[in-house]
């Protein structure tokens, strides 16, 4: 069995598991961070979304012995972000959100929109954003409000 | 939805990765970036019995400019592509057929390398690194290779490397100034793989002329007699694609011909218009 040693959400953590632990299961199952969700389990949802080294990937399909040595953030980790802070008042606001399976992907992906592509448009972020599922079809809110985050920062 | 139980490895070298896969037998599988092992292991479709995870080796990191061509370590990203590691024209069309891949969480992991191996048919990058003329770069227990992309590609999810050899390189040469790249590529929504693909190269200067079809449901193919009339700078009508197409799809529905009839015209189009 694997031995990782990783930082999750600024924590050192050291866990001893099977190989096949996702990244996902080790956040949910071991540290009982339930904010990551599992919907496909096939990298397509996008629920699952966290940071690993500060970009986003699928924990869903990334083993948790090939995180070793890395940083991981989830939505947990990013409660007093300033971009998070403004998604999470700008999804309440425009009611991007309605059972909220889907939101902290949403969340984690939106922030690297508004971080990395400071300059995009409505357009943009529909096509940024189309690797996270929302059954509730929320997009509409949800692409407002990413896109009123980028417009308040720009300023 | 859970893998099966596998060993995990740490190549601690392209050496040892090499060895133990070689000790391995067909049952072991190199791990990059895990976009496409990942999903089929967790749907069951893959049952390796032990992973080399190659995701740190240095030794296919990086990517370098050598006299006429460009060469990308396996572990490039789909991500770095797209913002731009490869510089200059090659560089742009590069990036280009890598922000079509997937979603961007998935380009942050998924590899260039990795998508070669994995050959799915209808994937981006064997049908675009085919219309490129890239050569893929092989690391085994006898030493290295290097293999000509369409000698490299066999069919759906096969290729000619070895179980015990691993990418290590892609070589692709550098585009002309008048060099022209067109791709189209039909799927339903951002994201998905291909349904419909046409990638073409045409280069007036050189008269450098490659057609490719993807997604056919087997590897990618050139179209020689395509090619023959784009270098003598024809444009090609939709039925004469069609009938090029047909044989290449084997027995296709006419919803797929008329579909690949289309991305492979409007790449074709892509590069014969505004020049
Ligand atoms: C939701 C989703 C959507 C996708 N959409 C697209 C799309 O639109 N177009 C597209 O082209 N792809 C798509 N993909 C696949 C993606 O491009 C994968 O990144 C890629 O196919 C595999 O690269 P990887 O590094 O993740 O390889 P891995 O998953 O780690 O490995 C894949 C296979 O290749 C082997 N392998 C990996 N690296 C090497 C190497 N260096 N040498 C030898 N063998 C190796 C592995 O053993 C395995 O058999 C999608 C994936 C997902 C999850």
């Amino acid at each position: 069995m694997p031995d990782i040693r990783l930082s999750v959400n600024g924590e050192a953590i050291e866990e001893s598991a099977e190989a096949r632990l996702t990244l996902a299961d080790l956040l949910r199952e071991r540290l009982h961070l339930t904010a990551t969700h599992l919907g496909c389990e096939q990298g397509v949802c996008g629920a699952c979304t966290v940071l690993v080294d500060g970009v986003p990937v699928r924990s869903c399909i990334r083993f948790a012995a090939a995180c070793d040595g890395q940083a991981v953030q989830s939505l947990e980790g990013l409660e007093h972000d300033p971009v998070m802070e403004a998604l999470r008042a700008a999804f309440t606001r425009h009611h991007a959100l309605q059972c909220g399976y889907c939101t902290p992907g949403m969340l984690i992906m939106a922030r690297d929109v508004v971080l990395r592509l400071p300059d995009a448009d409505p357009a943009r972020i529909r096509l940024e954003m189309s690797g996270n599922l929302c059954r509730c079809t929320g997009y509409l809110g949800i692409i407002e409000a990413i896109h009123a985050v980028i417009l308040a920062r720009r300023g | 939805m859970k893998p099966a139980p596998f060993t995990y490895h740490r190549a601690a070298s392209l050496e040892q990765a090499v060895a133990l896969l070689a000790q391995g037998g067909g049952d072991t599988a190199v791990l990059s970036g895990g976009q496409s092992l990942g999903p089929m292991m967790n749907l069951r479709a893959a049952r390796p019995s032990q992973l080399v995870d190659i995701g740190r080796l240095e030794a296919l990191r990086g990517i370098s400019v050598a006299e006429g061509h460009v060469r990308i370590g396996a572990l490039s990203t789909h991500a770095a592509i797209e913002d731009g590691a490869v510089s200059g024209p090659l560089g742009r069309v590069l990036a280009r057929v890598a922000a079509g891949i997937a979603y961007r969480a998935v380009r942050n992991a998924g590899t260039i390398g990795g998508s070669l191996a994995h050959a799915d048919p209808a994937a981006d990058w064997p049908a675009a690194l085919l219309a490129l003329d890239a050569r893929i770069h092989l690391r085994g227990p006898g030493g290295d290779r290097a293999v000509a992309i369409d000698a490299f590609l066999a069919g759906a999810f096969e290729t000619a490397k070895a179980a015990d050899e691993v990418i290590v390189a892609v070589d692709v040469p550098a585009l002309g100034p008048t060099a022209r790249f067109g791709y189209v590529k039909f799927c339903r929504k951002p994201g998905e793989f291909a349904e419909a693909l046409g990638a073409v190269l045409y280069d007036p200067g050189s008269a450098q002329a490659r057609v490719v079809v993807g997604a056919t449901g087997s590897r990618a193919r050139r179209l020689p007699a395509a090619e023959a009339g784009l270098a003598a700078g024809l444009s090609p009508a939709a039925a004469d694609i069609a009938a090029l197409l047909a044989p290449v799809l084997g027995n296709p529905s006419a919803l797929v011909l008329k579909r690949q009839t289309a991305a492979v015209h409007r790449a074709l189009q892509e590069v014969l218009t505004d020049a």
